[in-house]
């Protein structure tokens, strides 16, 4: 089965990128729940890949691919943005968000939650993002 | 993403068809920041056909949710599918927002 897709840096393909790993997770007979929470968290580094680092420039692009270590599911998404900043990263305080209306800001929460290990690496002028879940 | 509003005396029940992620909950916002709907007392939000929600999704609800509340407007969500609840649970959010059942729940907490 494939297990890359490169797509250009527009929000619009969130869905594509959803839709590839949906596809790609099927044949793991994941529960509903589970397949949500994995196809959630690739979508929303994406999304930050595609909005924050890459300025949603269509004439960038972001790579995914995955792969299966063993009882696991793991997802490498590269880019050559502007680099995540893991070391300014604050766990959001949710009730601050809904006492002062705030939108964003929540999603790396999410990942880490989700996820068994996320782990962001830049060498040059390449970013990676490796997420990494246990299925069994 | 679709959205539909029927509305019924003080209550507007806005329905949710497809998928919010960081494209499609821009339609959300504007809905819900559209100063019309703080005529109403009530938003029930039927989440039947609400496949999939990402952060920005949750997101547009959490920047609304003080303003509703300061405006003395119950926001409550039914119909929730599994799947979506859970990520609202993640987060906690189920503790901050009102999720339950169905339209009958809803309406009963609604008039509460």
């Amino acid at each position: 089965m494939n297990n890359s897709i490169r797509v250009s840096c527009t929000k619009k393909n969130l869905k594509l990128i959803r839709d590839f790993v949906t596809k790609y997770l099927q044949g793991l007979a994941l529960s509903d729940v589970l397949m949500n929470q994995i196809v959630l968290a690739v979508d929303e580094i994406c999304a930050n890949l595609i909005i924050h680092a890459n300025n949603e420039d269509p004439s960038k692009y972001i790579y995914l691919t995955i792969t299966e270590p063993k009882d696991a599911v793991q997802f490498e998404i590269t880019d050559n943005g502007v680099a995540f900043s893991t070391h300014d990263y604050k766990e959001p305080d949710i009730l601050e968000h809904v006492r002062v209306g705030k939108k964003g800001g929540v999603g790396i929460a999410l990942v880490r939650r989700i996820m068994d290990k996320v782990e962001f690496t830049t060498k040059g002028d390449a970013n990676s993002c490796l997420l990494y879940k246990k299925i069994k | 993403m679709k959205i539909t509003q029927d509305i019924k005396e003080s209550t507007v029940i806005m329905t949710l068809d497809g998928e919010l992620d960081a494209s499609s909950s821009v339609i959300l916002d504007e809905e819900l920041s559209d100063p019309e709907i703080m005529k109403y007392s009530k938003i029930l939000v039927d989440c039947r056909n609400l496949n999939y929600i990402s952060s920005a999704g949750l997101g547009v609800f959490i920047s609304h949710l003080q303003r509703f509340e300061d405006a003395q407007i119950k926001l409550i969500f039914f119909n929730m599918q599994d799947k979506v609840r859970n990520v609202f649970e993640i987060l906690g959010l189920d503790l901050l927002m009102t999720i339950v059942t169905n339209y009958e729940e809803a309406i009963t907490i609604a008039d509460e």
